[in-house]
């Protein structure tokens, strides 16, 4: 491809996306902007794409605009249509519509100035040009790192330290999200289509998720990829309706919940029991404890993925069946209160 | 330098504005957590479009480690918003 068609292709693309992002966040409607948003993230790994990026693209396309998009639209699905217009009527008289007007134009007019710095710095940046230190003292390290992808190198060697420290934010993510009560009730059994689609794409998932982990070592790929895809495995699960979406239960699913940071933690105080430094991975097994915490943060991953979009603490069996019966009890007494 | 990182830079800086934008006039705390992922996008696009160094030459590895440990944990931060989300709801439906 010659180089002005390749620009013309840079300018639709990034016209698309500023256009998109434009609509997402213009209007008042919650649906629209989410749908928007799913389809501003899947042109948006298209670029990451054009930017040679291909794990941020695949990245993107699963976790950015697939899982964000089905948490954002079961969230708008979860709610009663026209609820997000109850504070329109809010601006009664015209000193008010003014100050917000006014307050409009004031955050529109910093908004603009803060894009104007950054565009200056950028320029600032691209001008001094890249300083190459880094990448060449990635690609000498390449060799060491027990993978050849530099992007899971960067990730599970030299920079483990923030892969670590990023299972833990999950962690404390879903840890907050059972802190917020049950689980959303789950959805409509699944027609005969859509039911056959699931015995199909269910497996081919799990599939894709185990060749993204090993793959991740030496081509785009990875944990973060293949934990997207075991997720959305049991997304598709819940929306069709089954009752189990493949996630354990009790002590099981919190030994998943924790594999990622656990495995990182265990190898990390093994090898400095051993008289290494924490992470430092001797070159001989380095591509071994990578596949190993990669596993583990991959199930870590999936499970914390997939309890957000349940929305809470999935209800195990017996406790299900002990709330029922509860239930039940409660409605035969209201039934007998109102019989008389 | 080339045109193709000052293009995706620049839309990344404006990007960023216009999400920030959308979280702070917006009502609705849904389409503010939209707002914010939006901004995110900007910055990410910002990050990968400093990576690059042209066709056929190897990006810069380290942004783009960065930008994949934005992009899980931006899912999760907006995960635990939407929960907070639908709870404030319940309690608002309860009064």
């Amino acid at each position: 491809m010659n180089t002005a068609s390749l620009l013309v292709f840079d300018a639709l693309l990034m016209l698309t996306l500023v256009g998109l992002a434009w609509a997402a966040l213009a209007g008042s409607d919650e649906r629209l902007s989410v749908i928007l948003f799913i389809a501003f993230g899947l042109v948006l790994a298209v670029a990451w794409a054009r930017l040679l990026a291909p794990d941020v693209a695949l990245a993107e396309a699963a976790i950015g605009a697939g899982l964000s998009g089905a948490l954002l639209l079961s969230a708008v699905g979860s709610r009663p249509r026209g609820a997000s217009r109850t504070r329109a009527s809010s601006m009664q008289n015209h000193t008010e519509e003014g100050n917000t007007r006014v307050l409009q134009w004031t955050i529109t007019l910093l908004c603009a100035a803060l894009a104007g710095i950054l565009a200056w710095a950028l320029l600032h940046a691209l001008d001094i040009g890249p300083t190459d230190m880094l990448p060449q003292a990635i690609s000498a390290n390449l060799a060491t790192s027990g993978v050849s992808n530099p992007v899971t190198a960067v990730l599970l060697n030299f920079r483990a330290y923030d892969t670590l420290l990023e299972l833990a934010v999950l962690l404390a993510a879903v840890l907050g999200i059972f802190a917020l009560g049950p689980a959303t009730p789950g959805y409509q059994p699944a027609g005969p289509v859509f039911d056959g689609l699931v015995r199909w794409l269910v497996p081919v998932l799990i599939l894709t998720a185990g060749y993204l982990l090993w793959v991740g070592a030496h081509a785009p790929g990875g944990a973060f990829q293949a934990g997207a895809m075991l997720a959305a495995a049991g997304v598709v699960l819940r929306l069709s309706g089954r009752s189990s979406i493949g996630l354990p239960n009790g002590l099981t699913l919190r030994i998943v919940m924790a594999a990622g940071v656990g495995m990182f933690l265990l190898v990390g105080l093994t090898l400095l029991v051993l008289g290494r430094p924490f992470l430092g991975y001797p070159p001989a097994w380095a591509g071994t404890l990578i596949l190993m915490i990669e596993t583990a943060a991959m199930l870590s991953i999936a499970a914390t993925l997939l309890l957000a979009f349940h929305g809470g603490r999935p209800k195990s069996h017996a406790l299900a069946a002990r709330t029922e019966s509860a239930n039940a009890a409660t409605s035969n007494t209201c039934n007998e209160e109102q019989t008389p | 330098m080339m045109t193709a990182q000052w293009l995706y830079g620049l839309t990344g800086c404006l990007i960023v504005a216009l999400g920030l934008r959308g979280a702070l006039l917006h009502d609705s705390l849904l389409q503010r957590i939209v707002a914010i992922n939006v901004m995110g996008a900007g910055v990410f696009l910002l990050l990968i479009a400093v990576a690059y160094r042209g066709p056929g030459l190897a990006p810069d590895p380290l942004p783009h480690a960065l930008v994949l440990t934005g992009i899980v944990v931006a899912v999760s931060a907006t995960a635990l918003a939407l929960a907070l989300v639908r709870r404030l709801h319940a309690e608002r439906d309860d009064d």
